[in-house]
């Protein structure tokens, strides 16, 4: 059969999918009710470390913790694992803090239709990242494995490609159906950050609108940040628990910062900030310009606050919240 | 003399071939122009699925990523990707529409690396994304691609996603659901199926303006010719209006 002699995968297994070790951890893990609140510098502070394996919340540039990978970038945090699921601005930032020296990619270095980002593109042709390619369901099926407990989910994605070669997947003969499969090892990230629309003190997290692969990243990762745009009461929680996304047991902070997300988009809150990804873009062309760019706007930034005093503020906000809720568009408008 | 461009024609193109009560698997740019140009003449119920969760949204206006709100705006479910890519595995999607920087003459695509050598790629693009999933798991791949040599190629330096693999019998040996593969391919110049042995591309649709050998000359593998080659009906002018005042205004893509 196929399995046996095609061609096995070559590419590096960067965590370790054992689900005992993974027991272990979270055997270990509180289940306390406390106030997990704090700020996000002290949060990343003490939850992300050099060398852990990190992973982001969100897709695209929709719903991407972004104040968390800027205070990543300005801690100066090195050697990290990353997973790049559909990663695009979350990925030039922490490229350009080279914060990562290994990677699972499914997507990395483009914005989309926006273009290709050079300071990604580069560091990642320069040699110094570790790389294992995979695809979008492939690294969601991995979390999945985690968040299940087991160590790997079979899936029928992959097979034949050099996406399969260059990964660490694996295949097998199904015993039930003699069908070829392809394994999915279980991810479990070292830390992960997601960015949600309301949280309680203790970590039970509510998000709108798509929740892409966070509910499984989430129960997959070991340490846990939540950044929120707001603060609820664990009464509002409870009056409708079915709207629980992570419940506080997976959490360890809780950090509430608005416009966490910018100058990336949150449903229902505000739209991307379009000009701004540009100017990323395009101020990478020049590295000296770059190197200022990104001294005043993330290591001279004390916080995500300042950051959006300087990116416009609060009208900007409002221009964002205003084309988000499609308010530009008069037809709909009308309607609402 | 022309009225529409190439972007225009692509569209066009790839709308007629979606049909009505039928779901897609659709990324951002070109393809959701194709799928809501289909929703707005051909196949009003067809629906569209993001994978990041999006399903059968009424999209107010294009995307620009594939996961903004614009993608489950007044959908019927914002759900997962992992909810989205089961489905595919299922069998309940039945179209994937996909580009890349290298296809070949069994429809494979690759979107990772241009070079030699995987490790010290001269070009390291962005890699799958969900283009992998979607063509293993959808009923029919059909890709859009402009008709250049340095495009079409004879082989592609990394696969990234699936098409017939090895032509032949090679995908279904492969391990990848049974009965799925590359249907189409839209160029500017043509269209082109795959022969059903030999799995291999072939013209089956010239568009105005251009001769097979156009088509050809802007090839680096050998085409087939299907027994009959029809002439590609351009962009109507009902397509063309609601391509260009309701899905584009601004020109994002079809400006391109």
């Amino acid at each position: 059969m196929i399995a046996d002699k095609a061609v096995q995968s070559m590419g590096p297994l960067f965590t370790n999918p054992d689900p005992d070790e993974a027991r272990k951890y979270f055997h270990s893990k509180s289940r306390t009710k406390t106030d997990k609140l704090m700020n996000l510098k002290d949060a990343v502070e003490r939850f992300v470390c050099d060398g852990d394996y990190l992973a982001i919340g969100g897709f695209g540039t929709n719903r991407t913790p972004i104040a968390a990978c800027q205070e990543i970038v300005r801690q100066g945090k090195k050697n990290m694992g990353f997973a790049g699921h559909t990663s695009t601005h979350d990925f030039q930032i922490l490229a350009a803090g080279e914060v990562f020296n290994r990677v699972d990619i499914a997507y990395i270095i483009g914005l989309e239709a926006r273009g290709m980002s050079p300071c990604a593109k580069s560091y990642m042709e320069s040699g110094r990242v570790k790389i294992c390619e995979w695809s979008n369901f492939s690294l969601a099926a991995r979390l999945k494995a985690a968040a299940m407990g087991i160590p790997f989910l079979p899936t029928r994605n992959m097979m034949g490609t050099d996406t399969f070669r260059y990964s660490a997947g694996k295949t097998m003969i199904c015993p039930f159906t003699d069908k070829t499969l392809a394994l999915q090892p279980a991810l479990y990230p070292d830390v992960s950050v997601i960015h949600v629309h309301e949280a309680d003190i203790t970590g039970n997290c509510r998000i709108r609108g798509i929740v892409i692969s966070d509910d499984d990243l989430a129960r997959a990762s070991k340490k846990l940040i939540i950044t929120t745009e707001r603060l609820i009461h664990n009464d509002e929680i409870r009056n409708d628990p079915a709207r629980t996304v992570i419940p506080y047991y997976l959490v360890d902070a809780v950090c509430e910062v608005p416009y966490g997300a910018y100058p990336t988009g949150m449903p229902y809150e505000y739209y991307s900030d379009e000009k701004h990804l540009k100017q990323w873009l395009t101020v990478q062309k020049n590295p000296t310009a770059f190197k200022s760019f990104l001294k005043s706007n993330i290591y001279d930034c004390p916080d995500h606050a300042a950051y959006i005093e300087l990116s416009g503020g609060i009208d900007r906000i409002q221009e964002l919240r205003a084309k988000e809720l499609l308010l530009h568009k008069e037809e709909i408008h009308a309607e609402l | 003399m022309q009225n529409y461009n190439i972007m225009e024609l692509m569209i066009c193109v790839a709308a007629r071939e979606l049909g009505n009560g039928r779901t897609a698997g659709i990324g951002t740019g070109a393809p959701c122009a194709a799928a809501l140009l289909a929703q707005k003449t051909i196949a009003p119920n067809l629906v569209i699925m993001f994978e990041s969760g999006g399903v059968d949204p009424i999209l107010p206006e294009l995307p620009v990523s594939v996961g903004d709100s614009r993608t489950f705006h007044r959908a019927i479910m914002a759900g997962t990707m992992f909810e989205i890519m089961q489905t595919c595995s299922r069998g309940m999607v039945d179209y994937a529409i996909l580009g890349g920087a290298q296809i070949d003459m069994y429809g494979n695509i690759n979107s990772t690396m241009l070079g030699k050598d995987y490790f010290k790629p001269a070009v390291r693009l962005p890699g799958s994304g969900g283009a992998n999933d979607f063509a293993s798991l959808c009923w029919r791949t059909i890709i859009m691609s402009v008709q250049e040599r340095k495009r079409l190629v004879s082989k592609l330096d990394f696969i990234t996603a699936p098409g017939w693999l090895e032509g032949g019998e090679s995908r279904a040996q492969s391990g990848l659901p049974l009965d799925t593969g590359p249907y189409r391919v839209i160029t500017n110049m043509a269209v082109m199926d795959f022969e059903p042995e030999s799995k291999w591309m072939r013209v089956i649709s010239i568009n105005p303006g251009y001769t097979f050998d156009d088509i050809q000359t802007n090839c680096e593998f050998e085409l087939l010719k299907a027994p009959r080659i029809f002439t590609t009906k351009p962009p109507t002018a009902l397509e063309l209006r609601v391509l260009r005042d309701e899905i584009d205004p601004n020109r994002i893509i079809i400006g391109r």
